[in-house]
């Protein structure tokens, strides 16, 4: 039983997701994407009152540390990947934010 | 020399027989012949690696006391960060990325005395089972040219098989590490998860990923494991579990242990000739002195679709890091506002896979999906792990085909990727439960081109120990470990 993943869900979810999708990808994953998660379905046919949810297996693990002052990466390391930037300044350079 | 293992390499510098600047020129030289048409190398470090070599050798000379891998030449996978070696996942978001730190294990890595001698092929942050979703292009099989090495740590099982390495690192986020050593006929090692630090690997699925070593023996796997394993600061999901010595585990013998076969699990989808091999495999453990054990996973046919799940969700968040603004690439001309240079950047950067995962994981976290998703997966994630705690009641280990096929043509799976998922089927089950896996190399399926298969030993939470005595009682009976491509 298909979900009947349309051209609208998709560029929603890709809007989530920061991705500008083109055309062709839009009718392409909802295929796909139908068909993926048409397949996951089958889990739904399983009993799971009662069961809780396995987020992590390690989930109590004991993980708390010593608080202590250690050094962390220089800005000029910190900032070296960017593909835009003001080394001077220390900043991460992006563009207009707000319209104007 | 490059088909040694790490142990004889290490041994002979330190006992002087070779220097290390002539082990790391005769890798270096075999990565030259052989990487034109495997691929498995996406850079090679080769002055870097040089100069670290002669420095074990100034030590040696210096009387110093060597590390247990002093000398040995090592790939890395491309998704653990090397500082100042560049770090690219395969990805084209990453292409110009250049780490300022390193991974927890590359410095325990090279602490220990190794040399990293390059970085490996994989696929796209490390989502794929063919390395095909790479950048840099898909790495060939050794044994079979335009066939896969399987994924995502492709490049590093092709290097280690290819002898242009003794050993190398790989990342297993759902077989990720155990499927390439397969196709491979090397051997893979998932480690349970959090007892290798996963600082510096450039997170998938963090409550799945796992380093671990990829080598030609579990002696040189096990010498690896002691060198990763053990707490780290940087991460908090590391464990604080004792951590035994894995060498001290190989003993030769397997008498009496008891190793389930979920035969229902996998009475179905399974290659002939890997069923012909397997069944072999088990005839050799048996005769080997262990028992042979019906078991029952009721929820494992179920693993498949709680892991595309709970992984692609995982996912979505972790890759919502790469924006084109603090590292890697960016759109150009992406100047007409900040969200739309966002999602340029992102659809430029990101293979087909890597967006399909992100939008799959985006999908059933959103609103009205995440119950009968993502929560539901989590739940049976609950009923595999019980699942494995009842068998591991009855039986020490258990063991499966580390893969249903064997290593197929590059492009066969490609175009429908619901069939390359179904073929993770034996893998993902031990990442969801946590349990550290092994994949042992146990035959060939023997044609016009050999084809190496995988026997895969999962075991009790922390317990690689059994997992590496197995490896290594099943290689002193057999020598597929020993045969080269």
């Amino acid at each position: 039983m298909s979900s009947g993943l349309t051209i609208a869900d998709v560029e929603r979810v890709a809007a989530l997701a920061h991705l500008d999708l083109t055309a062709d990808e839009k009718t392409l994953f909802a295929r796909q994407l139908d068909g993926i998660l048409d397949y996951a379905r089958q889990l739904q046919a399983i009993d799971t009152t009662g069961v809780p949810a396995t987020a992590h297996v390690h989930a109590h693990q004991e993980s708390e540390r010593e608080d202590e002052r250690r050094a962390s990466l220089s800005l000029a390391d910190a900032i070296e990947n960017a593909p835009d930037a003001n080394p001077e300044a220390g900043l991460f350079r992006v563009p207009r934010v707000i319209g104007g | 020399m490059v088909h040694d293992s790490a142990r004889t390499i290490r041994d002979g510098i330190a006992a002087g027989r070779f220097s290390a600047v002539d082990v790391c020129q005769a890798f270096l030289d075999r990565i030259e012949a052989t990487n034109p048409s495997l691929n498995a190398f996406t850079h090679v470090a080769a002055d870097r690696a040089l100069g670290r070599a002669a420095e074990i050798d100034r030590r040696r000379a210096a009387g110093e006391t060597l590390g247990r891998l002093a000398g040995v030449p090592v790939a890395i996978k491309d998704n653990l960060c090397v500082r100042g070696m560049r770090t690219t996942a395969s990805s084209r978001i990453l292409d110009r990325f250049v780490p300022p730190y390193d991974a927890t294990v590359v410095e325990r890595l090279e602490a220990a005395g190794a040399v990293i001698i390059g970085k490996t092929n994989c696929d796209e942050f490390a989502m794929g089972s063919s390395n095909e979703n790479s950048a840099y292009g898909p790495v060939h099989n050794p044994w079979a040219a335009g066939r896969t090495p399987g994924g995502s740590s492709g490049g590093s099982a092709a290097a280690v098989a290819a002898r242009c390495v003794p050993l190398a690192l790989g990342s297993d986020t759902g077989g990720s590490i155990r499927q390439p050593a397969a196709f491979c006929g090397v051997l893979g090692l998932k480690p349970t998860y959090g007892r290798v630090s996963r600082y510096g690997l450039l997170a998938f699925a963090s409550s799945l990923d796992q380093v671990g070593p990829m080598a030609r023996s579990a002696a040189d796997a096990a010498l690896t494991l002691n060198v990763l394993a053990g707490p780290d600061r940087a991460d908090a999901t590391s464990s604080r579990q004792p951590v035994p010595d894995f060498t001290a585990s190989l003993t030769g013998s397997i008498a009496g242990l008891r190793v389930g076969v979920p035969r229902t699990f996998v009475s179905e989808g399974v290659d002939d000739g890997v069923r012909r091999v397997w069944d072999q495999a088990l005839e050799t453990v048996r005769g080997a002195g262990a028992t042979l054990v019906d078991v029952e996973l009721p929820h494992a046919k179920y693993a498949t679709p709680v892991y595309y799940l709970v992984a692609s969700a995982e996912a979505s968040s972790n890759l919502a890091r790469y924006d084109g603004v603090r590292y890697g690439y960016r759109a150009a001309d992406a100047n007409s506002g900040l969200k739309e240079m966002y999602s340029r950047t992102r659809n430029e950067g990101f293979g087909a896979e890597v967006k399909r995962r992100i939008m799959l994981g985006t999908y059933v976290l959103s609103a009205g999906y995440y119950d009968a998703f993502y929560l539901k997966a989590q739940q049976v994630r609950t009923l595999l792990r019980r699942d494995y705690d009842a068998a591991f009641e009855k039986v020490d280990v258990v063991a499966m085909p580390t893969s249903p096929i064997p290593a197929f043509r590059l492009g066969e799976k490609t175009a429908d990727p619901l069939q390359m998922y179904l073929a993770d089927v034996f893998t993902v089950s031990a990442n969801l439960a946590g349990l550290p896996a092994i994949s042992i190399p146990c035959g060939f399926i023997e044609g016009s081109e050999r084809l190496p298969v995988g026997l895969q030993v999962t075991g009790k939470m922390f317990d690689e120990s059994t997992l590496l005595r197995v490896a290594d009682a099943y290689e002193r009976i057999t020598d597929w470990h020993t045969q080269a491509p």
